[in-house]
């Protein structure tokens, strides 16, 4: 059963990593804002026609910064 | 802030969606074959296509072909746009892509040739692994290189998954797929015995956990809001049933060997992360479905969300009989069933495989710029995909109960109601056929999927290069805002660290696990013996030919189970099993105490043609091991190899292992010319009964062991 300590060893490892990213998440301000992101994606940037959208589009960069 | 032009690549997409459509009607054909094979042994037309190698073959074609280019297609897709950025190298893209479909094409090939190391969902030889290892680190470069380079300072969830994906799988591969290479094809899982049973199924559940789980839980997130063109129920749960399920599901592993020869507390261990498991996988069930909250009128008309609504229900279904199943009380029953195929089958056919269509409705169109070429077609597509669900998976639960009650039914007097096993299999012959009835439908939709894309995509061009623009990311967010690193120089770095690690896990693997392996070979029997040549040599037919698939080698500790197969097993007993041959179902019964059960004769006459032996059984004809000689050439190097994996010959016996192997097999063939059967003693066939004749006998030597 020795490895079981491998196993445990290195699903501690991945769990250290997952704990450290956790916390690098939350010290950055990944999760400041628990609702924005959620409608953000909605909006896709799309180019419909080179000319015509240039403002709209704009107008959507800047509320999703 | 300046607005930065670029391009999505959309073509990487495309590929990787053809990809998942020709893969996927493939691994559902050979699934079906399969199921067909069941019921019909006459579908085993051909030595490399019987069922022990079809299995595999259907297994790692769902998971690796099928799931695995869809989850890519839809990562690819996804993350370019969560980031509002490329993906980091167009080369590395091509490369993952072609890299991959290789990987598939030589297990295709692999497979039915019977290069198999026996490992369900890992049977891949270990040219192939590290193959595997390869192109998933550039997948994971890729993917990193593209999260540095965003133009979107925060991380959606669906990204979260997907980190979480890449890391996981390649520890797992890494870790489970250490072997000791004897030839190009054939290796020796360093690990023995009930050890190799732990690791293997650390690796399996996560296999499913982080490869048909997290990544779909991520295309979720992405896709049910976009077809409903809605934020996600709650964001807030999402990343908390996130953080939850990445580390309650890497512990779960050991519920499948309930009632094994494994440790009762590691047992137990499984047993109480895999229960508390099903809070953050309803966590994402119900933010998966809530998302569509005043908006289930859309589903109405929205045929992709048709899909999405039911492959979450299967999602919510299976991870609420998962911690059930991983009870022992339910355990009992349900292991070495049906019950189980059924239960992956929701999770296969209706969570992956029903995300994944939905997704391809979604995003065909979308790449090509145009519509769905026949919304009616979609919609025959569901009822007809959601009926091939319900025919494949509600008799495979009748199976598994039917079965389980008769193979634990005694009678009045104390005796087994049914003691042979064959009785059991022919009264759930009906619900397997109505299983392939269920597979048929199920690939008729994904076929009519297939045509009804093809014409969409004729109808439109491709956009192979979507142009977006998005402002460029500030830098001095963080509160270091001294450092201004200019993002070229920081990718190296990374670069230089994913790299690093992995070489770091490998080596480290490479370097501890076989001498902490071989040091704990320390057999706790004193008479359980390593294998002969000539049974070592059967033992690796065994494998080849996947018996393992239908036979397990485990009998647990249950009167119905000792008084049909003989004493339980115990873990001393494998220390030697390089790899572990315990098995996950019993189509055919147990064969751990196999040995000394009939005579040679039997069992010559069982592998030519099973029905003559029991009329009614389902397993294929092996007649082939009777024509094919054995191949000796390889009989030094297997033993040299099992020395250092820690299995004690004695010393130079490589040398003449050669001479005990004759012996043994002049035996048995002297054995079977006395039953009237002539056949020469340097045949397949007479290592697999020297193999089936030493299951199990070690121990039946020693006194504690009284029949009854």
């Amino acid at each position: 059963m020795s490895v079981i300590i491998i196993l445990i060893a290195v699903s501690l490892l991945v769990a250290i990593g997952f704990l450290i990213s956790f916390l690098w998440a939350v010290k950055t301000g990944q999760y400041d804002d628990d609702y924005t992101p959620s409608v953000r994606i909605l909006f896709d940037n799309e180019f419909k026609d080179e000319s015509t959208s240039a403002n709209e589009k704009n107008i959507h960069s800047n509320n999703n910064n | 802030m300046t607005l930065e032009k670029f391009e999505y690549d959309n073509k990487i997409v495309r590929n990787f969606a053809i990809a998942t459509m020709v893969w996927g009607i493939v691994a559902m054909l050979v699934g079906l074959l399969a199921a067909l094979q069941l019921p019909f042994p006459a579908f085993n037309f051909d030595s490399h296509a019987t069922f022990g190698r079809v299995r595999p073959l259907h297994t790692n074609a769902v998971v690796f072909a099928f799931v695995g280019n869809a989850m890519f297609m839809g990562i690819y897709y996804s993350l370019q746009r969560l980031l509002k950025a490329r993906m980091y190298s167009d080369v590395l893209s091509k490369i993952h892509l072609w890299g991959w479909q290789l990987i598939i094409v030589s297990a295709a090939i692999t497979l039915p040739l019977g290069f198999n190391s026996s490992k369900e969902y890992a049977e891949l030889e270990w040219p192939i692994d590290i193959a595997i290892t390869l192109v998933w680190v550039v997948f994971g470069i890729n993917l990193f290189g593209t999260i540095l380079k965003r133009r979107e300072r925060h991380l959606y969830v669906a990204i979260w998954f997907y980190i979480a994906t890449v890391v996981t799988v390649a520890v797992l591969h890494i870790v489970n797929s250490m072997a000791l290479p004897v030839s190009m094809f054939k290796s020796y899982s360093v690990y023995a015995g009930v050890q190799d049973a732990l690791v293997q199924w650390w690796y399996g559940h996560n296999a499913v956990a982080f490869f048909l789980t997290t990544p779909f839980l991520g295309l979720m997130y992405y896709f049910v809001p976009k077809a409903a063109n809605r934020p996600v129920y709650s964001y807030r749960l999402s990343i908390i049933h996130f953080w939850a399920l990445i580390f309650l599901y890497i512990w779960a592993g050991p519920h499948h060997l309930l009632y094994t020869a494994l440790p009762d507390w590691a047992q137990s261990l499984g047993v109480v992360f895999s229960v508390m498991l099903i809070a953050p996988s309803w966590g994402g069930m119900i933010n998966g479905l809530l998302t569509l909250r005043g908006a289930w009128d859309r589903v109405r008309d929205n045929v992709e969300l048709k899909f999405f609504v039911v492959a979450i229900t299967a999602y919510g279904m299976s991870t609420f009989e998962g911690p059930l199943l991983s009870l022992k009380s339910v355990n009992a029953i349900a292991h070495y069933t049906d019950w189980i195929v059924g239960h992956v089958h929701i999770g296969g056919m209706g969570w992956n495989g029903f995300l994944i269509f939905g997704t391809l409705y979604w995003l065909i169109p979308k790449i090509y710029g145009t519509q769905l070429w026949s919304k009616k077609l979609a919609g025959f597509h569901f009822w007809i995909g959601t009926m091939g669900i319900m025919f494949y998976a509600i008799p495979l639960y009748f199976a598994g109960f039917t079965q389980h009650f008769m193979w634990k039914e005694f009678t009045p007097d104390g005796v087994l109601r049914y003691p042979n096993f064959l009785e059991t299999v022919v009264q759930i012959l009906p619900m397997y056929k109505l299983r392939a009835l269920g597979g048929s439908l199920y690939l008729i939709g994904a076929i009519t999927m297939v045509y009804n894309l093809v014409k969409t995509a004729y109808a439109g061009k491709l956009i192979a290069n979507e142009a977006a623009e998005a402002a460029a990311l500030e830098k001095n967010y963080v509160e270091h805002p001294g450092s201004h690193w200019h993002r070229w120089i920081e990718r190296k770095p990374l670069q230089m660290l994913v790299w690093s690690l992995i070489v770091i896990l490998i080596g480290g693997a490479i370097e501890i696990i076989p001498t902490f392996m071989v040091k704990s070979n320390v057999p706790t029997i004193a008479s359980v013996k390593p294998y002969t040549p000539l049974e070592l040599l059967g033992r690796d037919i065994y494998v080849r030919e996947g018996c393992n698939t239908c036979h397990s080698q485990m009998v647990r500790p249950f009167r119905f189970e000792t008084e049909r197969y003989g004493e339980y097993s115990k873990p001393g007993e494998f220390v030697y099993d390089h790899p572990f041959l315990w098995g996950s179902k019993r189509t055919g019964p147990d064969l751990q105490r196999e040995g000394g059960r009939y005579p040679d004769s039997w069992h010559y006459n069982h592998m030519e043609d099973p029905r003559i032996m029991s009329p009614g059984s389902m397993m294929p004809p092996y007649a082939h091991l009777i024509e094919d000689d054995l191949d000796t050439n390889l009989l030094g190097a297997k033993i040299r190899a099992m020395q250092k994996l820690g299995v004690p010959y004695p010393q130079n016996y490589d040398g003449v292992a050669g001479k005990d192997l004759m012996k043994q097999a002049n035996t048995i063939t002297n054995n079977l010319s006395k039953d009237g059967i002539k056949v020469m003693s340097n045949k397949e066939i007479i290592a697999m009964i020297a193999y089936l004749q030493r299951l199990g006998t070690d121990i039946k030597g020693e006194k504690t062991i009284a029949k009854n």
